[in-house]
């Protein structure tokens, strides 16, 4: 048997510090995640200064787990991969520079990995990538569609011009009381309610690749807010409902539209809003109807928030064509895709 | 003892390699708050320049604070990580005992600040005791006009030293008079030798894991939740899953 290439991957970008070690970017041999939600649902959302100060805590003993629970020594490593952008510029420090300093005490080459190419590619889990292919990449600070030609290749063709999807699940989950993070409990709520509200779906006729959910969410908070000021008490489930209705019917006609103009062999559905269960119900009855020669890949469940192995993943890629960076990386809370060229936006 | 000293509390940066007392290598920078993108490459080149390989170290020294949170984290990860990967021992020493080291005048009293905005400073009294400096008052978040009234009581000269004196000393002149002095600028550097010297005695942390950098002050989200929720426990703040 060929020897394997072993990547000890890092994730630092948001609140979750984790360090895994993926084999040839397609076996997961341990993901160890250790999450600050509880931490930030005091606040009601992630307190940057404080998702910093979690990470420094966390960051060897995750760097531990994952070499124990995967069973191989530094010397079975072949590269590090590292979140590097974007993300919260003091979350991403700590990965980076312990990233750093493990390549450097191990002699091990540098990948550094753009956090939406990790998302994507946590997708590769679940089968190989066929080309060309488009990602509907949804989570709480990034809405955007990504036509990838090859492997490592990604052009931006559209993304959200206000709120990320996740960011609007977030907000209007404050509303409707729900804690941070409000995704799973307002996805599961629609499930036991109707699209009664018929909510605006912005943007959704225009031409263009585009979304916008700030104008949903004020829509939601007005129709709750005139309701408390006529002391009308409306159906929480049925707002989750038609709020989660727009939201997913503007991600899956933009997302047709895109397919319509560029045919591709494969749609992955990656990010933290990924694990929506009604935006991969819609996809999985729309896209075989309209597309039937595309298929649809899901970022598997556990591996749609963030975690190293989807890093791993992508790193590995770069790891193949040499892409590796040197002692002086830094953080790039801002990185971002080119976007393809010629596109209008 | 082969060991390396980080200090990365503030704008200035700087890296030293020691074999017991003799300085093998050291790189001080005073020109931006990078130090993400200069600390490795500088650490590299001292260990290499010193003739060694991190593999051969004995010991990581850092200043763990207190200081900018962002330049803190930067050594503070990059030390616990270098040690914790290649099993070294690690000592966090106080950035602001590194600064009162550089004065070397026996029985001194040294008030070491740095800039915490707002009139309030990170600062802490030391005095010199057999060339090194010896707390007399813990590092602390304080009120420029508090810590004077503090240091009013000691009726004795005290040596203030930083690049960030210079910002609040028509202050301090102003309520402690002839007890306030001025270091020579060109001590306002921190110098990773003498934190070196210094962590070269200390004890080692028990464990590297928990290790953090002593920022002095929780965040702000952190204060206004306490002050609304006296008492309350919200522990664990982070689990693995």
């Amino acid at each position: 048997m060929e020897k394997q290439n072993l990547i000890l991957a890092f994730e630092s970008s948001c609140d979750e510090t984790s360090v895994a070690v993926v084999a040839d970017g397609q076996t997961i041999l341990s993901n160890v995640v250790a999450t600050q939600i509880n931490s930030h649902k005091r606040f009601g959302g992630v307190v940057p200064e404080v998702a910093s100060r979690h990470h420094i805590e966390e960051i060897t003993i995750c760097i531990e787990d994952a070499l124990s629970e995967a069973q191989v020594t530094y010397d079975d490593l072949d590269a590090v991969a590292v979140t590097y952008g974007p993300g919260l510029v003091g979350a991403l420090l700590v990965g980076v520079n312990a990233a750093k300093t493990v390549a450097y005490a191990h002699h091990l080459p540098l990948i550094p990995v753009n956090h939406m190419a990790g998302h994507i590619y946590a997708a590769r889990f679940v089968k190989p990538f066929e080309f060309p292919l488009m990602a509907l990449l949804v989570s709480g600070g990034h809405t955007e569609l990504v036509y990838m030609q090859a492997d490592g290749q990604f052009e931006i063709i559209g993304e959200t011009r206000d709120d990320a999807a996740g960011e609007a699940y977030d907000k209007i989950g404050r509303v409707l009381g729900v804690p941070y993070p409000a995704g799973k409990v307002i996805d599961e709520m629609a499930h036991q309610g109707q699209d009664t509200f018929n909510f605006p779906r912005a943007m959704i006729d225009e031409d263009n690749y585009d979304f916008s959910f700030s104008g949903l969410k004020s829509a939601f908070i007005n129709t709750v807010h005139h309701a408390d000021q006529i002391g009308d008490t409306l159906s929480k489930n049925d707002l989750a409902a038609s709020f989660q209705a727009s939201v997913v019917d503007v991600l899956t006609s933009k997302t047709m539209r895109v397919l319509e103009a560029c045919p591709v062999k494969q749609l992955v559905l990656a990010g933290g809003v990924a694990a929506n269960h009604g935006l991969r119900e819609r996809l999985q009855t729309e896209l075989p109807s309209k597309f039937p020669n595309t298929e649809l890949v899901l970022a598997p469940l556990n591996l749609c928030g963030d975690n190293g192995a989807m890093i791993g993943a992508a790193g590995y890629i770069q790891y193949q064509h040499h892409q590796f960076g040197d002692a002086t990386l830094n953080a790039d809370p801002s990185l971002e895709f080119d976007w393809m060229p010629n596109m209008v936006h | 003892m082969k060991l390396l000293a980080i200090e990365t509390s503030n704008r200035p940066l700087s890296v030293a390699v020691l074999d017991d007392t003799k300085v093998l290598a050291t790189t001080t920078t005073n020109m931006s708050r990078n130090h993400s993108s200069t600390l490795l490459p500088i650490i590299e080149k001292s260990i290499s320049q010193a003739g060694l390989t991190a593999d051969e170290l004995d010991r990581v020294v850092v200043a763990a604070g207190p200081g900018s949170y962002t330049g803190l984290r930067i050594g503070v990860t990059t030390a616990k990580t270098l040690a914790f990967t290649l099993h070294k021992e690690l000592v966090g020493l106080s950035s602001l005992a590194v600064l009162a080291g550089n004065v070397v005048a026996e029985g001194q009293l040294v008030a070491p600040l740095f800039d915490a905005r707002r009139d309030n400073l990170f600062t802490g009294l030391y005095r010199i005791k057999q060339g090194q400096p010896v707390s007399v008052l813990p590092d602390q978040h304080i009120s420029v006009t508090e810590w004077c009234q503090q240091l009013a009581t000691y009726h004795e000269p005290i040596v203030f030293i930083g690049s960030d004196v210079t910002q609040y000393e028509t202050a301090l002149q102003a309520q402690l008079g002839d007890q306030f002095v001025r270091a020579q600028s060109q001590l306002d550097l921190p110098q990773a030798v003498v934190l070196g010297l210094m962590g070269r005695t200390a004890a080692p942390v028990k464990e590297i894991h928990t290790f953090v950098p002593n920022y002095l002050r929780l965040t702000q989200a952190e204060r206004d939740w306490l002050a609304k929720h006296p008492k309350e426990d919200h522990a664990p703040y982070v689990e693995k899953i």
